[in-house]
């Protein structure tokens, strides 16, 4: 806290702001501040031509650019998000957040085919309330691991979960992460392959559970990925944290992940694990 | 009790009035005057107060009495409950964390493998024990004790007391969520059963960490929550004066996790608390363990994997249709 409190806001701070212009013409990098024609993003995958900053991609964009085109089949168990602890805010939020993304939570579960093999997939999204895990993200995630044992398909989990664990449902929240856990030791027990995928952010409950223990764990370039997030741990250490600290380039150093993969070389790759582990 | 004065706001009263029993106890020593009388009228009023009190706790006095400083931890119960206890050490990968405990126990006839957080009470055992919280290495530990338990067929008993896995830089460096995963998976297919107690403070998956098990404990003023009151009310408010109504909100006590079928049974804890009486406390939880294992050994393996899956698969609350 400074010694004045600013009583007036019209002097703007200075530094990196973000532009997201959904429906514009031209998007300006969160990154390098380049401005870049929403066509050639789209085009590269919405990865900054200039400095390669990977951005957020939808749960549907990402299935498109992931998955054989019109290969998926979504699982449509109509299961809702409830308030059961009648949590201040909380069906608002849910409500608001629903209407932003055009999605009815923060997960997608379904089956398609990547190079031609049949896969099952979920994958969370950032954008609706930080791609946390409440019951439903843990439903979703446990039945399609189910599905994945009941198919005898390979899985593949992509996660963007910077909330980890979904607050507002308090501790049914936390042991979505023990349900989802369980589900994947006994897919591991069926000889079942886990491909997880880690996009920007994941962190807390969803990292320390379903999210670091595929089989095989890919990582795009500079996504964070960590147990706590860095306020905390600045917080608690009271100290500066290292340049580059918790970037998926961290993770590989430390033996945290198998590969960081760049956007447009994911599907290759995951191609080529998927051939590795048919007969 | 004398050892030791720290006392929470709401205990002010209670002290204060132990403190008159003690100097009129004194008087009847050193003048030989007779005011047993006066003294046991006292101690009645003392037991009404502290029954009245702690009946009447608000979600967060309940927050502070679960992380009360006094509060008896892993080590000063299992010295209590155990009849013998071989501490063994090291991940064998790192180090040896501090922040979490385990070994060798014996129960009268009934051996067992006791993995528990370890907190200290004063400052210097906190620094040393980093005030309960563990590293990747801790969780590791647990884990490699937990496969010594299967191997040798002997149940798991856990005492989760953290503010939540420690959030640093070599902690993450380390794979802090992948070891606490890695956890969750290995003790979701144990073949021996495990009960787990929540002996003080219950925080998110660093409790989680060594936390799943085929029955969950708590003692009576102990808490569970995703995430600590303080940072609830920094997220969602941005204040931490909200800190009360976050502790209400995230329905944290033994008796919301209860309601809320989260939780088995609530161990009762001694009027005013677990550390107004230590002794107590252990046998109340000496009596639950022995109950609690007793039926779990009756199951096989298959049927304790399948039931504990069983019981974590049906978590979860929403609107189908």
């Amino acid at each position: 806290m400074g010694w004045f409190e600013r009583t007036y806001n019209r002097i703007k701070k200075k530094g990196k702001k973000t532009i997201d212009i959904p429906h514009g013409l031209w998007t300006k990098c969160t990154n390098c501040s380049q401005l870049i024609y929403n066509k050639n993003l789209e085009e590269n995958l919405r990865v900054c031509p200039k400095c390669n900053y990977h951005f957020y991609l939808g749960v549907r964009e990402r299935i498109e650019i992931t998955l054989d085109k019109n290969s998926f089949n979504e699982y449509n168990f109509k299961i809702n998000s409830d308030d059961p602890l009648n949590f201040p805010g909380y069906k608002e939020k849910l409500s608001k957040n629903e209407k932003k993304t055009g999605l009815d939570e923060g997960a997608l579960i379904g089956e398609g085919k990547i190079g031609k093999i049949p896969i099952t997939v979920g994958v969370t999204d950032f954008r609706f309330m930080g791609g946390s895990m409440g019951s439903v993200v843990g439903e979703k995630i446990t039945l399609v691991i189910e599905k994945a044992m009941e198919k005898r398909h390979p899985l593949l989990l992509i996660s963007g979960s910077g909330g980890g664990a979904r607050m507002q449902e308090g501790v049914i929240s936390l042991m979505q992460m023990a349900k989802t856990s369980a589900a994947v030791a006994e897919l591991k027990k069926e000889g079942l392959l886990y491909i997880s995928l880690l996009t920007h952010p994941t962190m807390g409950g969803v990292m320390a559970s379903f999210a670091s223990r595929g089989d095989i764990i890919l990582a795009e370039p500079g996504a964070l990925l960590g147990f706590a997030g860095p306020r905390v741990i600045k917080q608690t250490i009271k100290q500066q944290i290292p340049k580059g600290f918790q970037q998926a380039e961290s993770l590989l150093k430390h033996g945290g992940v198998d590969l960081v993969v760049e956007r447009s070389k994911i599907r290759s790759t995951l191609i080529r694990i998927l051939d590795f582990t048919l007969s | 009790m004398a050892e030791n004065r720290y006392s929470l706001d709401f205990e002010k009263p209670i002290m204060e009035l132990e403190r008159k029993i003690e100097e009129l106890k004194g008087l009847t020593a050193e003048e030989g005057l007779d005011l047993s009388e006066e003294v046991s009228r006292l101690q009645s009023r003392l037991r009404k107060l502290e029954k009245d009190i702690l009946s009447h706790l608000t979600p967060w006095q309940k927050v502070q009495l679960a992380r009360h400083p006094n509060r008896p931890k892993s080590l000063d119960l299992t010295e209590l409950i155990f009849d013998d206890f071989l501490i063994l050490h090291g991940d064998r990968l790192y180090s040896d964390d501090q922040a979490i405990v385990g070994g060798l126990a014996k129960l009268g006839e009934e051996k067992l493998v006791f993995i528990g957080h370890q907190k200290g009470k004063s400052i210097k055992e906190n620094l040393f024990r980093n005030f309960g919280m563990a590293h990747p290495e801790g969780y590791r530990k647990a884990q490699r004790l937990m496969n010594l338990a299967e191997k040798f067929n002997r149940p798991v008993l856990t005492f989760v007391d953290t503010p939540g896995a420690y959030p640093g830089i070599e902690a993450e460096e380390r794979g802090q969520a992948e070891a606490i995963a890695a956890n969750l998976e290995r003790m979701s297919q144990l073949r021996v059963p495990i009960l787990v107690i929540i002996i003080g403070e219950g925080g998110s998956g660093g409790a989680l960490g060594i936390g799943v098990g085929d029955k969950i404990l708590m003692l009576e003023n102990t808490i569970y929550s995703v995430i600590s009151p303080e940072g609830c009310a920094a997220i969602l408010w941005k204040n931490q004066e909200k800190v009360k109504e976050a502790a209400k909100a995230l329905r944290l006590t033994s008796k919301d996790l209860l309601n809320l079928k989260l939780i088995d049974e609530i161990i009762p804890e001694p009027v005013g608390g677990a550390h107004r009486n230590v002794e107590q406390t252990a046998l109340n939880i000496k009596k639950a363990i022995i109950k609690h294992l007793g039926e779990l050994k009756r199951l096989s393996p298959e049927e304790l994997v399948k039931k504990r899956y069983e019981k974590y698969r049906r978590i979860g609350r929403f609107k189908r249709g």
